[in-house]
């Protein structure tokens, strides 16, 4: 934060000269100094720029005057919403198929599903979200385009979520399912799964109940780590639906060049990728007893 | 090399993945030769028009032949994606051997560095780079490879810890070798593999985030075409004709298929072991 501090204002020019444009007079340039403490010495503005944040402060937005915080915690469940459930769905449909593969290893089914795996990981998520912009809202007008829908409406909201949710989803389906395929193939060639085995346990019994449990773990990992580029593909995706959202939020400021809001919003996703690090951390040493010891 | 070129090519994933990054250069490379047009041409008498034999791919609302600026630019993504793992690459092997090789304040404070960098998602990264300075592709470049650079860093730090308590490297120590030969010639080499095939297999996620930073008018500016820039035309024009969508999209989609593929069938030749660290 302190770095990005320092970017916007070491950089050559006047920000407030920049954020107004060429035509704003010097009396418009000084109010918006003074309004945002540009005309105060450089360290005397990054400690109270740090010491707001610790008090919860962000700023003020310099175009409405609302608070930088009000602004981003509203937009914030949108795309919090939209990145619940993709990983939902990706869960739901990736560690299934990884299971499926890892039981069926070397078949031809298992191939395709490789196959298939790597080219939804490498398919870049703002394409998949035009093509289905394109199929499902355009063309077929299955699904709504754009916006979130209405607000207490939930049938209408979550229709407006199904197109951009597969968007980001998709990629971590295959994702997912690698993952789980090879740690599954892992956890299925130990001990206690033979033992299982020698004890007359059903596959099923055996695979869902014993071997997932630990298979999953490092799937916990990755989506905690994951959060980055989750946030980076939903910034992508809101712009294309034109929903509201962390995303759509920082692009607008960006064209306004509001920079308390696009600090802002930065801000809070670091702070998401963060805590979402942590959290996985956290479930991973509930998960794994043998981290749970080290703790 | 040619012995590397044979073993993938017998992998047909691999063999793919040659086919399609043979493909994607060569068209990038020749593109001044094979395409029919000026990609910056404008021509609104034929603007919105699918595709013809006069054009492969159609044209945009500027009237501009979508098939050049395909190949042109591919251009752009070859460009972005070399320079970016290239800088990474050297600043991250850089950082990585001091951070393993020196002492440890400086190895903390590097690793404090990479981590502060690592917790900024790239894009959020790239977008308040873009507000400060403005879009271009230089910034595109310079960001991408911030924020890759402790990828590498990480890696090379590892291996040196690892390799610094080796036998040979004391040795070299005791017959009095400078600090900048154990570095170049005993320490590098030994890094240098599984590094080259992580930085392949970064070669998609930079195109993809080129595009995508193209795609929100953040990366290059018009009228220079980018993937990216075709896809946000298309985007704009997506009631009215699918085709700048698809003709932005295939080489993208092939492009980032293809370097996947082949960095994948490189990275279980060379060094099955990395299969579970990457």
């Amino acid at each position: 934060m302190t770095l990005m501090f320092f970017m916007i204002h070491l950089v050559p020019g006047d920000p407030a000269r920049i954020m107004l444009g060429p035509r704003a007079t010097p009396e418009m340039i000084a109010d918006i100094s003074m309004r945002m403490g540009l005309d105060q010495p450089l360290v005397i503005q990054l400690m109270k720029f740090l010491g707001n944040i610790l008090k919860g402060d962000l700023g003020v937005d310099v175009l409405s005057s609302r608070p930088v915080t009000e602004i981003v915690f509203g937009q914030l469940p949108y795309t919090l919403w939209l990145i619940f459930s993709a990983i939902f769905g990706a869960m739901l449909i990736g560690i299934p198929l990884g299971c499926y593969s890892a039981l069926h290893r070397n078949t031809f089914a298992d191939r395709v599903t490789g196959v298939i795996s790597v080219a939804c990981i490498t398919a870049p998520s703002f394409v998949v979200a035009l093509y289905s912009l394109l199929i499902f809202a355009v063309t077929l007008k299955w699904f709504p385009a754009i916006g979130a829908g209405e607000k207490g409406d939930f049938f209408d909201q979550a229709t407006h979520l199904v197109l951009p949710a597969f968007a980001i989803g998709i990629s971590w389906v295959g994702y997912l399912s690698r993952l789980v395929r090879a740690s599954m193939l892992e956890v299925l060639g130990e001990n206690h799964i033979r033992t299982a085995r020698a004890y007359g346990l059903t596959e099923f019994t055996i695979v869902y109940r014993y071997a997932l449990k630990i298979a999953i773990l490092p799937t916990v990992t990755v989506i905690g780590v994951g959060m980055g580029f989750l946030i980076s593909a939903a910034v992508l995706t809101e712009v294309v639906f034109a929903r509201p959202g962390l995303g759509k939020l920082i692009i607008e400021s960006i064209t306004t060049r509001n920079y308390p809001v696009v600090m802002g919003s930065v801000f809070i996703s670091t702070g998401l990728f963060v805590i979402s690090t942590t959290i996985s951390d956290l479930v991973n040493a509930s998960l794994d007893p043998r981290i749970r010891d080290n703790l | 090399m040619k012995g590397v070129i044979k073993k993938i090519s017998s992998d047909p994933l691999g063999l793919i993945g040659l086919c399609l990054v043979t493909l994607m250069v060569i068209s990038a490379l020749g593109a001044p030769i094979f395409a029919p047009y000026d990609p910056i041409q404008l021509n609104i008498m034929e603007r919105l028009q699918g595709p013809s034999v006069n054009h492969l791919l159609g044209t945009d609302q500027l009237g501009r032949d979508l098939f050049s600026r395909v190949l042109f630019g591919g251009q752009v993504a070859l460009k972005v994606a070399f320079l970016t793992i290239g800088l990474a690459l050297i600043v991250g092997i850089v950082l990585g051997l001091i951070a393993g090789y020196g002492p440890a304040w400086l190895d903390n404070s590097i690793m404090l560095l990479f981590d502060t960098i690592r917790s900024v998602p790239t894009i959020m990264l790239a977008l308040a780079a873009v507000t400060v300075v403005g879009p271009s592709i230089t910034t595109v470049i310079f960001v991408v490879a911030v924020s890759s650079i402790p990828n590498y860093g990480r890696i090379v730090r590892t291996q040196t810890l690892t390799i610094k308590s080796k036998d040979f490297v004391k040795a070299e120590k005791l017959m009095g070798a400078s600090l900048l030969r154990i570095l170049s010639i005993h320490l590098l080499p030994n890094i240098l593999g599984p590094l080259l095939i992580l930085a392949s297999m970064d070669i998609p996620t930079v195109i993809a985030l080129e595009a995508g930073l193209s795609f929100l008018g953040m990366g290059v500016k018009p009228p220079t075409p980018s993937w990216g820039s075709i896809l946000n035309d298309g985007f704009s024009l997506i009631r009215n004709t699918p085709w700048p969508i698809i003709a932005g999209s295939i080489p993208l989609v092939l492009a980032t298929l293809g370097f996947t593929f082949l960095g994948e069938s490189l990275r279980d030749l060379l060094d099955p072991k990395l299969r579970k660290l990457l």
